[in-house]
This record gives structure tokens, C-alpha cells and sequence, in this order.
């Protein structure tokens, strides 16, 4: 129990980076948003609720297109599909803690917190269920409160970003930082080069049903190369 | 945009409500029960499977371009995969890389 302050302020150390990431997206969100004509409720009700700024962008776009509202829940619910992948993958670790501890800890499972605590796990097989809880609390810590903030930010102050700047490329740096780590197999080396070549080859799919299709590809490609390099060594 | 404001809020909470569902899915159901081994050999493998397919469009075809390859990101990008394989170190990765970002913008960019 004593280590669990450490595993804490561990998460939050390696979530603190995303703060650069997650600071300028969801301000940009508030901007555009509200310059969509959503009032500051509305844009708050999408970041507290939602907490997805993918998903969330896709809806909003949607909704300046006026699409219909079930095409509009299809299409930013099918772009978080990815979630019900990460609750599986995340099973594994955190399956054993108390239901209502994994209830709370699923509302903040976004895509830094899940990729930073997947990879501590991965490195470090010996950490205990709460362990994990602990490290994975830390890293949503400086990520989702100043996506609340953020937000309100981008909405109630308007557009003082400067333009031109490429802060749309602060999600790519982070998740790189993230994925190479993680490549020191040759299945894990397999699986992602067939996930970048999926994406590429389904991207004629829509609502972003490509990303799932060359993701399940991708894993079934690691799942049998493992498969076939432990048969070999062990006859 | 011509929505009524329970529709908005149909949008919101609907959106909101269907993706706690499906982050709580799995983790909800299976619980601590254990996985047959198949599965979990697949599991290992999520990471690496959505994450490279998810910026790979954002690297090569940036909307902020209009969807063309541009020097100023692939260099950021190719610079934060080298930061990361010589420092071992993600926040040192992060830095570096949005560093290397904001040098290429203000130069070639």
C-alpha cells in the first residue's frame, strides 16, 4: 500500500507532457464550437461528457453540416469505437479492482491515459492491480482537468491562438512518443506496420471504420506471429 | 446549424452515454475473470494496432494543409521517432519533438 503515492505521482509525471497536447486541442475545441453556434453549456456539456476530442470534432462537424442526429451519434460514436478495444486490453490489469473504482477510472479513459499506462504495464509485469489503479489515476490527473479548462477557455475567451501555428500536430508527437517505446518485438514491429498499411489501404471507408478494420488486422497479425515464434521455441 | 436545443443535447448526452458504455465494455463485464490465452495474445497487441493507424493520416495527409504531405510535419515527425529511440524517454520525446515542430515552422515552414 505504501508504494501507491508513488505509483500516483509516477502516472503524473509521464501525463504531465500531455498537458502541451491536450491545453491547445481542447481550447480549439471551445473556438470552434462555439463559432458554431453552440452556447458555453452546450460546449462544456461535449468536453465533460464526451471527453473524446476526436469524436467530439466529427460531431461538431456534422452538426454544421446539419446532418441528421442519428447520423450524427453514428458517425462520432463509430470514431470511439477504439474504447471498447482499450476497456479489453485494459481488462487484463485493472479487471480485479472493485466495480465501482473500474465505473469511475472507465469516464477517464482517453487515449493518453489509456497508451502511458499500457506501456508502464507492459515494462513493469510485477505492479499489483492498485499499483496500476494508482499510476493510471496520476496520468488522467493533469489530463482530463485541464481539458475541462481548456475548453471553457477556447469558448468563453475566443480565438486568441494565433493562427498558422501547427499545434494540430502536437496528437501525432505525443503518440509517437508513446507507440515507439512499445516496438521491441517483432510482433509488435508486424502489428503496427499493418495497422499504418490498413489505415492507408481502408481509408474508402466511412465514418472512420477503416482505423478498426486495420486494427483487428493488425492484432490478429501480432497474436499469430507470437504464436508462431513461441511454437518454434518450444516444439 | 439548425438544431433545436434538445436535440443538441440528445447529440451531447447520447455521445457521452454511448462512450462510457464502450469504455466500460469490457473492463465492466469480464471484471477479474480470466481471459483463455488466444484473447489475451490478441489484447497484447491493441496498442500497437490502433495508435500507429490513428496519426499515420495525420502525418502524411494534414488537413491543416489541405491534405498534402508537408516537410515541416514529416521532418517533426521523423525527428520525435529518433528523440525516442535515442533518449528511451517520452517527455524528453515530447519536448524535442514539438521543439523540432516550431524550429521546421519557423524556418522552411
Amino acid at each position: 500500500m505504501t508504494t501507491l503515492p508513488r505509483d500516483f505521482w509516477q502516472g503524473f509525471r509521464d501525463g504531465a507532457p500531455f498537458f502541451l497536447v491536450i491545453v491547445p486541442f481542447g481550447a480549439v475545441f471551445g473556438v470552434v464550437a462555439t463559432e458554431a453556434g453552440l452556447n458555453i453549456a452546450q460546449v462544456m456539456g461535449f468536453s465533460v461528457l464526451v471527453i473524446a476530442g476526436a469524436a467530439q470534432f466529427v460531431a461538431l462537424q456534422m452538426m454544421v453540416e446539419n446532418a441528421p442526429v442519428l447520423i450524427v451519434l453514428a458517425a462520432s460514436l463509430a470514431v470511439n469505437l477504439r474504447m471498447a478495444m482499450y476497456s479489453a486490453s485494459l481488462a487484463p490489469h485493472l479487471g480485479q479492482i472493485s466495480w465501482w473504482k473500474r465505473g469511475l477510472i472507465s469516464y477517464v479513459m482517453v487515449d493518453q491515459v489509456y497508451a502511458a499506462s499500457i506501456l508502464r504495464y507492459d515494462q513493469r509485469p510485477e505492479m499489483t492491480p492498485t499499483q496500476k489503479l494508482a499510476y493510471f489515476v496520476g496520468v488522467a490527473a493533469p489530463v482530463v482537468p485541464p481539458w475541462y479548462l481548456a475548453t471553457w477557455a477556447g469558448a468563453a475567451l475566443g480565438t486568441t491562438i494565433p493562427a498558422g501555428l501547427p499545434i494540430d500536430f502536437a496528437v501525432p508527437i505525443t503518440f509517437l512518443a508513446l507507440i515507439v517505446p512499445l516496438l521491441r518485438t517483432l510482433p509488435h514491429v508486424a502489428a503496427a506496420l499493418v495497422s499504418i498499411l490498413g489505415v492507408l489501404v481502408f481509408a474508402f471507408l466511412p465514418f472512420n471504420l477503416g482505423l478498426l478494420v486495420a486494427a483487428v488486422m493488425a492484432m490478429m497479425t501480432g497474436a499469430e506471429i507470437e504464436r508462431r515464434l513461441s511454437a518454434r521455441r518450444a516444439p | 446549424m439548425s438544431f433545436t436545443t434538445t436535440q443538441i443535447w440528445t447529440i451531447i448526452i447520447g455521445l457521452g452515454l454511448g462512450s462510457y458504455l464502450l469504455r466500460l465494455s469490457f473492463l465492466g463485464l469480464i471484471g477479474g475473470r480470466d481471459l483463455p490465452e488466444w484473447v489475451l495474445r490478441h489484447l497484447r497487441y491493441t496498442a500497437v494496432a490502433i495508435m500507429p493507424g490513428m496519426i499515420t493520416p495525420l502525418i502524411l495527409f494534414p488537413q491543416a494543409t489541405g491534405g498534402t504531405l508537408d516537410p515541416v510535419r514529416l521532418g517533426a515527425a521523423l525527428a520525435t521517432i529518433a528523440l525516442s529511440i535515442w533518449t528511451k524517454n517520452a517527455t524528453l520525446t515530447i519536448f524535442g519533438g514539438a521543439a523540432v515542430l516550431f524550429a521546421l515552422h519557423f524556418t522552411i515552414g
